[in-house]
């Protein structure tokens, strides 16, 4: 039988139960100097985009977070905004000494931002080691040649989508392996009203994943490998823009040089497009709502999807994917809990969650994921597992240093080709380009 | 003794007040107290951001770095700079443009508004709605609208008879800088309809009888009475529109991001590219201070005209 307990009797234990802490828990905290061990939770801000896959941040916000708090004792603070509105928030949390303590950048912005970036070699180091290291897309932009400027997160994987039955209508049961094949193909599909999708707008993933390893697979590249030598303007290089404007003209939506990175998904999933270059959200939302996105014959689109790398050219066959990398920024005062951080949320057992969110949109910024079960689920997603082992980076021979990084923000190649599908002569189109790759590169 | 207390404590008080209105009285010390939160505001917000960026343009720092002092580099480099040349066209080319637009349409919907009708008061006040929706709301309905794929323009015109193909209004270089254009003009001219209006509101309707009665036809008597009266007017108008417009950057930051291949960039877009985008804060800053003397002199012609035309 429980004994009830008077109500002075209560008042008299907690009233001596209060007393003794505040007393004895007091005088200790004044003794040591220090909060008590309740009051110095470290908050973590962490900067991110939204996702293409919302799924993943409702996992970061709710299960991720929770766990952080319970195995860390950190409280995680998510924030979420547009991917092109991160830069504008770094570069004002950089100059005011004040923001987020993790940003989580695309492409190769943290080299632009190394001397506000705190230095991670222990945790990027014993993440690489412990998972089969990084891919070199993931290195070249999260190590500027001295030192891990961040950790690398992940990198959305870029592959053409297209729709396999009107291929094979046009006698092109397996994806075209050439750029000459695929303009074979494009050629006979934007005849029947199909055409190909392409962005060669300034927009920030399918542009560059374009042009870069179009270019690459030509045989041409920005500069020589001590990142000074400019060596755009090459027959090869010439060639391509020329193959360009005839390709862009015979095969292409021309609505694509106003494209941006949701243009070409929504083009796709109507069916105005028989193929763009794109991470797997297409796929991803055709799967996810079946019937809303159908095919001419009334079945679901999805099935009709097919992903395949860009085509072989002369020069080989290359691919340019959108890795993520996470900095953490010098004025953050939570350099400790910051690390520890992001040593958990990149260990395996962590990632994992959040890989499989994903559904393969991302992959690991590591090979060991390309060994996941996750691949078995669905053969049309087994393009994107190995997809960044062939996958290079602006600045290319060189390093993807701050000068490469302008000179993909300035959407200089990407205009290069633009220009020239607008009529510029492809011998002008890369003479500008070039001439102002020289003044980018040969500046101090 | 108390008598002598209360004077003593009296004493001070009154010299105070005495201090006080003798500043009151005092024009220039009253003039200085009067205008100094006004110079306290605009220098901290004003002058201060504007000498930080002539402090920033002539040095080398980026995103995280203070620079050193390079002088004028940064302005020599954009000046050999083939895409900040075709910024300072298209920032000449986009503003005159839609500035004799809105000007001619401000004033056209101006006159009308000026009439007697029933519904004015609420057609006034809908005139106003491109002007009150969020520049970047109202952009991208029309980026909707331009869409290259789902274009509600271009199936409207199709459907109308009056195309046989899509018009690619932001792929094309000319038609996306005129994109562009139409926008600002939507957005702009209630703006110069609303003050204009306020404008011929304060013209004396018994000017226009009397050039009436004398014979004057209704385009005489705008050419020769409403006119020349409304022009003060009409230059602060323009005034104030020529540096909104020379410094945009929301409306074509939305619909275009400078593209297709820079046919679109403005001085504004372009020193973001480059002082966000890229990290070159002192280069942005430059290409920001470029537009300085262009607008310092369409302000002090502006304003010598407007002194000379009120004094004539």
């Amino acid at each position: 039988m429980v004994r009830p307990i008077r109500r002075r009797r209560a008042l008299a234990i907690s009233g001596a139960g209060v007393a003794a802490s505040a007393a004895g828990g007091l005088a200790g905290v004044l003794a040591s100097g220090r909060a008590p061990a309740y009051a110095q939770a470290a908050t973590i801000h962490w900067l991110r985009w939204n996702d293409f896959v919302p799924a993943s941040d409702q996992l970061l916000r709710r299960e991720i977070a929770q766990e952080c708090q319970r195995a860390l004792g950190i409280r995680l603070n998510i924030e979420t905004i547009n991917a092109n509105d991160i830069q504008a928030r770094i570069t004002s949390a950089v100059q005011s000494g004040s923001g987020p303590d993790i940003v989580c950048v695309l492409n190769n912005w943290a080299q632009l931002y190394g001397q506000s970036t705190a230095n991670v070699d222990d945790v990027a180091e014993a993440i690489g080691a412990a998972q089969g290291g990084f891919y070199e897309t993931s290195r070249t932009v999260a190590h500027d040649g001295q030192r891990w400027v961040g950790v690398p997160w992940s990198i959305v994987g870029l592959q053409i989508a297209y729709r396999k039955s009107w291929f094979a209508e046009v006698g092109y049961e397996r994806f075209p392996q050439t750029w000459e094949e695929y303009r074979d193909a494009g050629r006979k599909l934007k005849a029947k009203g199909r055409p190909i999708g392409q962005t060669l707008g300034h927009t920030f993933g399918d542009a560059p994943a374009f042009a870069y390893p179009y270019l690459w697979s030509w045989g041409g590249k920005e500069v020589e490998a001590d990142g000074r030598t400019v060596v755009l303007n090459t027959p090869q290089t010439v060639e391509s823009v020329r193959f360009m404007t005839a390709f862009w003209r015979e095969a292409h939506d021309e609505g694509g040089l106003a494209w941006d990175d949701s243009n070409n998904n929504r083009a796709f999933l109507s069916g105005s497009i028989c193929a763009t270059l794109n991470g797997a959200s297409i796929y991803v939302e055709a799967l996810r709502r079946p019937q809303a996105y159908q095919t001419e014959r009334g079945t679901p689109m999805k099935d009709d999807i097919g992903h395949a790398p860009l085509p072989r050219g002369p020069g080989g066959q290359f691919s340019y994917h959108v890795p993520f990398t996470n900095i953490l920024m010098r004025y953050s005062r939570q350099q400790e809990a910051a690390k520890r951080f992001l040593a958990w949320i990149g260990s395996r057992e962590v990632f994992d969650k959040w890989f499989v969110s994903q559904k393969g949109f991302s992959v690991g910024p590591t090979r060991i994921w390309e060994q996941h079960p996750l691949w078995n689920e669905d053969p049309v997603m087994l393009p994107y597992r190995t997809a960044a082992q062939t996958g290079r980076f602006a600045g290319y021979a060189g390093p993807s240093n701050r000068k490469a990084a302008e000179v993909l923000t300035k959407y200089i190649l990407t205009d290069m080709y633009a220009k020239a599908v607008q009529g510029m002569a492809p011998e002008q189109a890369v003479r500008e380009a070039h001439e102002e790759l020289v003044r980018i590169y040969g500046a101090a | 003794m108390s008598v002598t207390t209360t004077a003593a404590l009296r004493a001070p008080e009154a010299a105070g007040r005495g201090r006080l209105k003798g500043l009151f009285e005092d024009e220039r010390r009253l003039a200085f107290a009067l205008l100094f939160p006004t110079m306290l505001l605009l220098g901290l917000f004003i002058a201060y951001p504007f000498v930080k960026g002539v402090m920033l343009s002539l040095t080398n720092a980026k995103v995280g770095e203070p620079g050193e002092w390079v002088g004028l580099a940064n302005f020599a480099k954009i000046w050999n700079d083939a895409i900040f040349r075709t910024a300072v066209w298209n920032t000449f080319w986009y503003t005159a443009v839609t500035t004799v637009f809105k000007l001619a349409l401000g004033l056209w919907l101006a006159v009308l508004l000026n009439r007697h009708f029933r519904g004015k008061a609420f057609v006034r006040a809908f005139i106003l709605l491109p002007f009150i929706i969020p520049t970047v709301l109202s952009t991208f309905a029309w980026k909707w609208m331009f869409d290259p794929t789902f274009s509600v323009l271009n199936w409207s015109f199709y459907k109308l008879g009056l195309i046989g193909g899509r018009i690619n209004w932001l792929g094309d270089p000319d038609l996306a800088m005129a994109s562009v254009m139409i926008v600002n003009i939507w957005r702009g001219v209630p703006f110069y309809a609303i003050s204009l209006l306020a404008g011929l509101q304060t013209i004396s309707p018994e000017l226009h009888e009397a050039a009436a009665i004398d014979g004057a036809r209704p385009w005489q008597r705008f050419w020769h009475v409403t006119w020349p009266l409304l022009l003060p007017v009409t230059m602060v108008v323009v005034l104030f529109s020529v540096i909104q417009t020379f410094a945009d950057f929301q409306l074509v930051y939305v619909l275009t991001g400078g593209g297709p291949a820079n046919a679109t960039h403005l001085f504004a877009t372009y020193a973001y590219q480059i002082a966000i985008g890229t990290g070159l804060l002192s280069e942005g800053a430059a290409i920001s201070l470029a537009m300085f003397p262009v607008l310092f002199l369409v302000v002090v012609v502006q304003l010598l005209y407007i002194r000379r035309v009120e004094t004539r």
